[in-house]
């Protein structure tokens, strides 16, 4: 176990590591930064001074060794918009995203686990019947124009709910949050909805399939057998079986909702990591868009690890079978 | 595990004296009333696409077709001119909407099949290879495809485009660099069950080349699931398409697709002019469900672990 880990912890910091190379040497076969930070008007001795300063004269892997090394101190460059370190930027819009992220997801939970367990347990009802069709029109919905018509609906016809902004935030621990204001809720509402529709499909489908594949099983059987109550059966034997994958799976996603959330942070204004980027990449912010790679794919990295970790503790199957 | 998909593989040769396996594909697939729904509105759209020219007003992508004083005109008023309808009203430039909708769903489509179609290609040509090399060309590809696979789309999607420039063969190279992945991993899966198989021994011993074993007795059995990750694809590749134009990185101004122009709308719509967003919305959703429904059921039709 204690082998498999190391060996795990070795490989993600061999993915983050090939990641930065990936990186840095793509952003270098693409564009010159000389042309955009130097201006046309500045001599061929002056030209030169400034290169060698920036160390862009040096061999690209010295280059490479030298950003490997400032990255490892937390110094990723200095955003050419805002003049601040990108860094920095990044961290300071982070938690607007990852708030968005989890509200959505839970969000996706507290409707999709106990849709799919109707669907699953009574296959053959019509409600539930429309549910499974409904998940695939919850699957093809475009994020963005269903978050268009959340506006429309809430925001221009009923005036119900605010369509842009974080509201109102209160600080803890140093950060702002919106959770923690009646404003900031009422403002949170339809990003996290939006965000959170395509996983609510996801989620039911998961639960629904995972326990129709249990239910036939010996040992829901012989809990019915054993005179257990339906209620007992179904949380404490098939659900609890089903929430295994589902956990993997919604580890794996939280990933791609930090992704998603550009799209629905466009479309609320909603002041998060995603739409820094969206707004770096227009502007061709180069440190900042190096830093928020660096920073999602760390965060991809360690949750993939986390995930296969919980799995390994979840699953005695899977533990078993790395014994063996 | 292994029991059900040998069975399911061996249903199809056993009938194929009766009946061809497409023919019982076809059968099969119209029971379900909703695919079939899925299907008869997947054929209508891709037609209208097609004869777009031939059905609507305008050209939109001319500038000289229409008239900036009409512009957002609600749905139902006639042009300048009194010679034609606004169905469906004009967008912010004063194209018929309609017009705009049809071509914008043409463009769409195209992006979306043609991009589809290339991944297909590449993505089993590749997944194939790995399977039938094996050792350490599998492994690199195949590691590859994880590091590929282990990024959101969009996420990639927006770097691409954000350094290619936004033009519509940049869109569909984008498309195709990140979704080969996904045809190579099922590909490679198939192609590593049916590789066992005895009559690719058969070949073997017969000397029969490389090439020839892969592509005429392998590629046919690896189609199924192949066909199944394509139809979903394609819907994949217009929702990306669509959401990247929303985002501004997609196809340019002059030539909008569907996602453009609900993103030309969503700076209206907030004072009431629903219509430029709402209608391509519409459209947009019209085809992903119907491409889905579709998708869903041959999944549910070729997918062995479903066939009893």
């Amino acid at each position: 176990m204690t082998v498999w880990l190391v060996r795990r912890v070795f490989q993600a910091a061999f993915v983050v590591l090939l990641m930065t190379l990936i990186v840095f040497v793509g952003l270098h076969a693409i564009g010159n930064p000389i042309d955009i930070l130097i201006g046309q008007d500045v001599d061929q001795v002056d030209r030169a001074r400034i290169i060698a300063q920036l160390g862009l004269d040096q061999p690209l892997w010295k280059q490479y060794v030298s950003f490997l090394l400032s990255a490892m101190h937390g110094d990723l460059g200095v955003s050419f918009v805002y003049n601040v370190p990108a860094i920095q930027l990044i961290l300071q819009r982070l938690p607007a995203t990852l708030e968005l992220a989890v509200s959505a997801l839970l969000l996706a939970l507290l409707v999709g686990v106990p849709l799919g367990l109707f669907a699953g347990l009574k296959p053959h009802n019509p409600l539930a019947r429309m549910l499974m069709t409904g998940s695939i029109v919850g699957f093809s919905l475009p994020t963005f124009w269903v978050g268009l018509m959340l506006i429309m609906i809430f925001s221009v016809k009923l005036g119900w709910l605010p369509s842009s902004g974080r509201g109102a935030t209160a600080s803890l621990f140093g950060v702002q949050w919106s959770w923690l204001t009646l404003d900031g809720w009422r403002h949170l509402i339809l990003p996290a909805l939006n965000l959170s529709l395509f996983k609510v499909s996801l989620v039911l489908r998961l639960t629904s399939a995972g326990v129709r594949e249990i239910v036939p099983q010996e040992h829901v059987k012989f809990a019915r057998a054993k005179g257990l109550s339906t209620t007992r059966v179904v949380l404490g034997h098939v659900l609890r079986n089903t929430l295994i994958p589902l956990i993997t799976v919604i580890g794996l996603e939280f990933g791609s909702t930090i992704a998603f959330a550009v799209v629905t942070e466009s479309v609320f204004s909603w002041p998060g990591a995603g739409k820094l980027i969206l707004d770096s990449i227009n502007a061709l912010d180069r440190p900042v868009i190096v830093s928020y790679l660096i920073v999602v794919v760390c965060l991809f990295v360690s949750l993939n690890l986390v995930v296969d970790v919980l799995y390994k503790f979840l699953d005695p199957r899977v533990r078993l079978e790395g014994v063996q | 595990m292994t029991a059900p998909l040998q069975t399911a593989a061996a249903v199809p040769t056993l009938s194929a004296a009766v009946q061809s396996p497409w023919r019982r594909l076809a059968r099969d697939f119209v029971r379900s009333p909703t695919a079939l729904i899925g299907l008869v509105a997947a054929v209508l759209l891709v037609l209208a696409a097609i004869f777009a020219p031939f059905i609507t007003p305008q050209n939109p992508y001319d500038l000289l077709q229409f008239d900036v004083l009409d512009a957002r005109l609600p749905p139902g008023s006639l042009n300048g001119a009194g010679t034609h309808t606004y169905w469906f009203g004009t967008d912010g430039q004063g194209r018929d909407l309609y017009s705009a909708m049809l071509y914008g769903l043409r463009l769409s489509l195209s992006v979306g099949v043609g991009s589809a179609l290339i991944a297909g290609v590449l993505g089993t040509v590749f997944g194939l290879i790995a399977a039938y090399a094996g050792g350490r060309v599998d492994s690199l590809i195949m590691r590859l495809v994880d590091l590929l696979l282990a990024f959101p789309s969009i996420l990639v999607a927006m770097l691409l485009l954000a350094f290619l420039g936004k033009s519509v063969s940049n869109v569909v190279l984008t498309l195709v660099l990140i979704e080969w992945a996904y045809y190579a991993r099922t590909a490679r899966a198939q192609a590593l069950i049916e590789a066992r198989r005895e009559y690719v021994e058969a070949a073997r011993c017969l000397a029969i080349p490389h090439w020839r074993i892969v592509l005429v007795h392998m590629l046919p059995n690896c189609l199924p699931p192949l066909i199944v990750v394509g139809t979903l694809q394609v819907a994949r590749a217009i929702t990306l398409e669509a959401t990247l134009s929303f985002l501004g990185l997609g196809v340019p101004v002059t030539e909008p697709s569907l996602g453009l122009l609900i993103a030309n709308g969503y700076q209206t719509m907030l004072s009431g002019q629903y219509w430029i967003s709402v209608y391509p919305g519409l459209a947009l959703l019209a085809v992903l469900v119907a491409i889905n429904l579709v998708g869903d059921r041959l999944r549910e039709l070729l997918n062995p672990r479903f066939v009893k």
